[in-house]
């Protein structure tokens, strides 16, 4: 193409610290395609869009717009641009109505004509085949209401080039085809369109290039036509890796947990568990699957106690001990009670671990009232720590470092390592290896084995396929808070996961 | 600021978050904001004045160390206010905005003041001691809880409801000044018990304000490791850093907020019963004197690090007892002093941004440190 | 009947100045930053303005008042919004603490103020207590002709003219903020500055205006209480707690400058009402004096019981915001 691309990306790099998110990334985007920004959680594609957006500022490199080079310090000074980004957090104001949230910050006269304005997003949304009422708050939408207010706000700002953040991940399979027929359209009008994903199969329905990303860095960029999945994974994983996730065999299965038509409502009233059922046996790995947001938190959640079952059972049955009804306690009660049961939070830092505290405070946070002293015992889960460091080969300058100045990896080994130490009989992990290297992954899957081996429940929820389908002994699958299905991850397919994830109510298949 | 600068290609500066600041540099860096302050205080004085800032900042080490009695006037005003600091820490610490000290501290002096009325002649002095003690922790206690238990049940913004709570205090205490008025018709209590010193604190070591000091340290040294190492201030900690966190570690939010609340209330309460029994011997609704206030300034500016607020509040009363001095010695208004503090606080906080941050300039590409 | 009228007025009295500080705080809070330095505002405002009115008023043989007027408003107005851009500068360029930068800021006002209004008429040469009755004058002026009117003249055109802008200043701000793109702007950097530096909004600049112009309207609750309420004298800490009651009255009007435009009138009538209760003691009038505080914590704590989205502190009150964290 002889075209001045409209924006290019030249050696840009960006660090946080001492970690390096993106590094001498150069890269065009043309007028008239969409392009995928392929990669891994982690592998830095929200940071590189971030930087086009003008919510982050690159440390080095250039951005040149339709061939110009420019500055972008703020969004402010990408709308002008044409640039619109829609984040995968919805930035929204949630007491303002739709309209008003979409000529938020525009220029014009200054009294303001809301009729005019939702004329004029009525003409877009008709357009488009959107549904929005642009007098309704915010606060009152759905998810993909939501994201449809964002969409249109970047349609209503003229837009040229529509960068969207994972914008498949909340929707349901009808909303998702609605919405890639809506940047069909804006491709037909010239428009350059950027989607990031890690979803193979969106890539390939979609976009007309790819650009792959890998830990921060370019790996290239090919047409869609001739790529396929087997060659898209292996850019975005380096070399196409067997995953040798060592598996042992379940045996003396002992029932540990057993939920009974679970159902759970969030405070805004949205059903989050539609009636879960399933049981937990001592020595297997029970995988979860299911699109983000499916319900996993809430059903990992309500079971710790740290969310209240609306209705249904949850049972826990220790060894050598009567069953202990879980439903009705909460995370207070149930620690009280000395249920081991041990849990690793997917929000690692802002739950699991507190980032300002020291490894030894770290330690002892599910611990630490044991005994009645007024005063706290650090020497014990001083050696706990050092331990740790040492079995699980934790990169720390020492036990009294903040945890929050740890890489992403030592960080979950540090929690991983905790939550095992307790002796746990079951232990429930989320999305244990998200942002992890392959290294620390494979340490983590290890450690999850060697649990199993020891008798231990363990559920784990998970996002890449591949991984759950080599590591766990069944996989349960979630669609939109409910249980769509359970299978033998020794033989069930990639293919029929996906089918299950993505069955809703009243639709058969995607 | 950053917004005037249109139309470069990028920007002038740009600011990032310091890994780590030493302690020495940290330490220049807050001295040099001190220095700044007193040369801005100079150069006011000198305007509005005409007077020698010299001798203006001598008059003010006269004033606040200059004689024997001064210095103890001095100590027992700083142990005051080191004391309210020391008691909003825990809320502090657990981002809880307590700015209802003041109000905390007028109730626990009015029960202090009670009790010294009413029982006064009448009880042994040690159980008047204890009764006199624990009125005013009780109604310390109870000024703090109330608006920690709506925060914990409803959420109810507690900067505001504490903040509110302070001017109810205070009509409380002119309320009850009329009925204790002494004499009559002065609206003011006067010195209570001033024959019998009942309930007056009295000497230790031969000092005046002994009580006042091995009080006031010993609560000052019991929360620095009340909060550094005990299981309920690990608990503060939590509910500080991740709501989240403390809820995963089967914490009771609720439950760590009122009682948290309670302490830091009954601290309060406590320093009211300084004020009083041992400082004032009289109640008005101005014997906390702003002091709650300041001393949400105190804390703040010592990283809630009890030990740094005994340096902090000596300075900031050092600074007040001067400039009253000043006001006698030159004639001038005792409120120069506020004005005074206010500058130094502001230095003082804006320095934290360059301890915190580093401001690299961009210009030709050179990234010059701060 | 005429009780009735004098307790009007004196309410109406007593709440404007609050109506003042609560409109500039009300502003300042929409975007985001919780200034509790009202008081300290307020005393610079009144200082600033009283200082500009006498020192004029001493320098010229047969003072104007019109001129003393436009002097002290400027004064008033300069200071205001000097105060606000010291919160400013520390709270948004500088990240330090809402809270703690506000008492500062109140501990350096509430001390100017006093220290200038002891000491003015020292500093420049004069003796006893300032005093600029033509100045003074010109804020009390009464609307003419209409104030004639019997009864209906006395309860609601006798004031001066600050008294009227502060109403009309209400309804402007709450037509301003609900129904212009600048007052849609501040409440979107208020609820969430993340998303209004994504809509393109300068959320820093927002900030910035939004404080310094609401210091300013602090600064003339100062003026008022100065020039119309006290008749253009100083009495030191003579503002009482007018400036925490400010604070009190943006939350019980719900952020809402309609709301307090009554709400001042209530507050002004409950902090007199303890006068004009026949047989009350002077214990109980202490209690009295309590009401406008104590209503306050009704209303907040019933709003935060009720949830209602509308009625919540702006969502990021008192919470930094610096883009590159994220």
């Amino acid at each position: 193409m002889k075209h001045i691309p409209a924006i290019e990306l030249k050696h840009l790099t960006k660090r946080f610290g001492k970690i390096v998110a993106n590094e001498d990334i150069s890269l065009s985007i043309r007028e008239g395609e969409i392009l995928a920004i392929l990669g891994e959680n982690g592998s830095g594609k929200t940071t590189l869009m971030n930087m086009i957006s003008g919510i982050y500022y690159p440390d080095e490199g250039e951005i040149l717009v339709h061939g110009e080079p420019v500055s972008i310090r703020s969004p402010r000074d990408a709308y002008p641009l044409g640039i619109g980004m829609i984040h995968q957090h919805f930035k929204l104001v949630d007491v303002l109505t739709a309209a008003e949230n979409i000529v938020l910050g525009l220029p014009g006269r200054q009294r303001l004509d809301m009729a005019a304005v939702a004329t004029k997003i009525n003409q877009l949304t008709h357009r488009y085949g959107f549904e929005l009422d642009p007098f309704k708050k915010v606060y009152e939408m759905s998810v993909s209401e939501k994201q449809t207010v964002e969409i249109v706000k970047m349609l209503y700002r003229g837009a040229k080039i529509l960068i969207l953040d994972e914008p498949t991940a909340v929707l349901t399979p009808q909303e998702t085809h609605r919405l890639f027929d809506v940047l069909r359209n804006m491709r037909a009008d010239g428009n350059a369109i950027v989607i990031i994903t890690h979803k193979l199969n969106e890539v390939l329905e979609l976009s007309d290039r790819v650009a792959v990303l890998r830990k921060g860095r370019y790996i290239g960029s090919v047409d869609t036509a001739s790529a396929s999945i087997a060659s898209l994974t292996e850019m975005m994983v380096g070399k196409r890796v067997e995953l040798n996730i060592v598996r042992s065999e379940p045996k003396q299965l002992k029932r540990r947990l057993a939920v009974k038509d679970v159902s759970c409502v969030n405070p805004e009233g949205v059903i989050t568990l539609n009636h879960v059922s399933f049981t937990l046996d001592g020595g297997e790995i029970l995988g979860i699957a299911g699109v983000a947001g499916s319900g996993q938190r809430e059903l990992l959640e309500t079971i710790a106690g740290l969310t209240k079952a609306e209705s249904g059972e949850i049972d826990y049955f220790p060894p050598n001990h009567e069953p202990q009804e879980l439903t009705k306690l909460s995370a207070v009660e149930i620690n009280r009670l000395g249920v081991r049961l041990s849990f690793v939070p997917e929000d690692r830092l802002g739950m699991g671990l507190v980032g300002p505290m020291d490894m030894v405070d770290n330690m002892m946070i599910r611990s630490y009232k044991r005994g009645g002293h007024f005063w706290v015992d650090r020497k014990a889960p001083r050696s706990l720590a050092e331990k740790i460091i040492r079995d699980l080969e934790v990169v720390t300058p020492g036990v009294g470092t903040p945890v929050g100045k740890l890489s992403g990896g030592n960080v979950q080994k540090v929690l991983v390592g905790r939550e095992i130490a307790s002796n746990p009989i079951v232990l429930m992990v989320a999305y244990p290896v998200r942002g992890l290297d392959i290294h620390s992954s494979h340490t983590i899957y290890r450690l999850l084995d060697e649990q199993k081996r020891n008798g231990v429940a363990v559920l784990c929820v998970g996002e890449d396929l591949d991984v759950l389908l080599a590591l766990c002994d069944r996989i349960l699958v979630m669609c939109d808070g409910r249980v769509t299905g359970i299978v033998d991850a020794r033989t069930a397919t990639k293919e029929q996961i996906g089918m299950l994830m993505m069955r809703t109510e009243g639709s058969g298949k995607p | 600021m950053m917004s005037k600068l249109h139309g470069l290609r990028e920007p002038l500066f740009h600011v990032s978050k310091r890994d780590e600041c030493g302690f020495v540099k940290a330490c220049l860096i807050r001295l040099a904001a001190i220095a700044l302050a007193l040369c801005v205080c100079a150069v006011v004085i000198f305007f509005l004045t005409g007077l020698n800032p010299l001798e203006v900042y001598e008059a003010v080490i006269d004033g606040a160390v200059g004689s024997n009695r001064r210095l103890w006037v001095t100590i027992r005003d700083a142990l005051a206010l080191l004391l309210i600091a020391v008691a909003i820490t825990p809320a502090f610490r657990m981002r809880f905005w307590n700015v209802g000290a003041e109000g905390q501290t007028l109730a626990g002096g009015l029960a202090t003041a009670a009790v010294m009325i009413y029982f006064g002649d009448r009880v042994p002095s040690a159980l008047l001691m204890a009764m006199m003690l624990a009125a005013a922790l009780l109604a310390g206690m109870l000024w703090g809880v109330i608006p920690a238990i709506f925060k914990a049940q409803w959420n109810t913004n507690e900067t505001l409801f504490t903040l509110m709570m302070n001017y109810i205090a205070t009509q409380l205490v002119a309320f009850c000044i009329v009925f204790w008025e002494n004499p009559s018709g002065s609206n003011s209590v006067g010195i209570i018990n001033q024959q019998t010193r009942a309930g007056w604190l009295g000497e230790l070591f031969g000092l005046t304000y002994g009580w006042n000091l091995v009080i006031v340290v010993a609560v000052t040294a019991f929360v620095y490791f009340y909060l550094r190492d005990s299981k309920q201030g690990y608990e503060i900690a939590y509910v500080g850093q991740s709501v989240n966190t403390a809820r995963y570690a089967g914490i009771s939010v609720r439950r760590v907020i009122i009682r948290t609340m309670s302490i830091s209330g009954a601290l309060c309460g406590l320093a009211g019963f300084i004020l009083v029994s041992g400082a004032g011997h009289t109640i008005s609704t101005g014997i906390a004197g702003g002091r709650g206030f300041t001393a949400i300034v105190v804390a703040w500016l010592s990283k809630l690090n009890t030990f740094t607020m005994m340096l902090v509040s000596f300075l900031l009363v050092f600074l007040e007892k001067g400039a009253i001095q000043i006001a006698s010695q030159f004639s001038l208004n005792e409120n120069a002093s506020d004005m005074i503090t206010g500058i130094l606080l502001f230095f003082v906080l804006g320095c934290e941004f360059f301890i915190q941050y580093k401001v690299e300039f961009r210009r030709g590409r050179k990234a010059v440190r701060e | 009947m005429n009780t009735i009228l004098i307790f009007i007025q004196n309410a109406i009295g007593q709440g404007i100045g609050i109506l003042f500080g609560a409109n500039g705080e009300i502003l300042t809070e929409k975007s985001g930053n919780l200034n509790l330095g009202v008081p300290g505002m307020m005393y610079m405002g009144g200082i600033a303005g009283l200082a500009g009115a006498y020192l004029y008023e001493n320098a010229v043989v047969a003072p104007v008042p019109v001129v003393g007027m436009l002097i002290a408003l400027v004064c008033a107005l300069v200071a205001g919004t000097l105060g606000g851009a010291i919160y400013s500068v520390l709270t948004i360029s500088l990240r330090a603490n809402q809270n703690v930068a506000g008492l500062a800021l109140t501990t350096f006002g509430v001390g100017l103020g006093n220290f200038f209004g002891g000491s003015l008429s020292k500093l420049s040469g004069g003796v006893g207590q300032i005093s600029v009755a033509a100045t003074a004058g010109a804020f009390r002026q009464p609307i003419p002709l209409l104030c004639d009117i019997p009864v209906i003249g006395e309860a609601l055109f006798s004031y001066g003219f600050l008294t009227y802008f502060a109403i009309a200043l209400s309804v402007y701000l709450a037509w301003y903020i609900r129904r212009t793109r600048r007052g849609l702007n501040l409440r979107a950097v208020g609820e969430s500055p993340s998303t209004a530096d994504a809509a393109g909004i300068d959320v820093a600049r927002y900030k910035y205006v939004a404080t310094c112009v609401g210091g300013a309207i602090c600064g003339l609750g100062g003026l008022y209480f100065v020039m119309e309420y006290s008749g253009g004298t100083w009495t030191n800490n003579g503002f009482g707690d007018r400036g925490w009651l400010a604070i009190a009255l943006v939350i019980f009007a719900r952020w809402n400058p309609l709301h307090a435009i009554w709400g001042s009138i209530l507050f002004g009538a409950l902090y007199i009402l303890y006068l004009y209760i026949p047989g009350l003691g002077r214990s109980m009038q202490e209690i009295f004096k309590m009401l406008p505080y104590f209503v306050t914590i009704v209303v907040l704590v019933l709003t935060s019981l009720r949830k209602k989205k509308e009625d919540q502190p702006p969502e990021s009150l008192g919470q930094p915001f610096f883009r590159e964290e994220r």
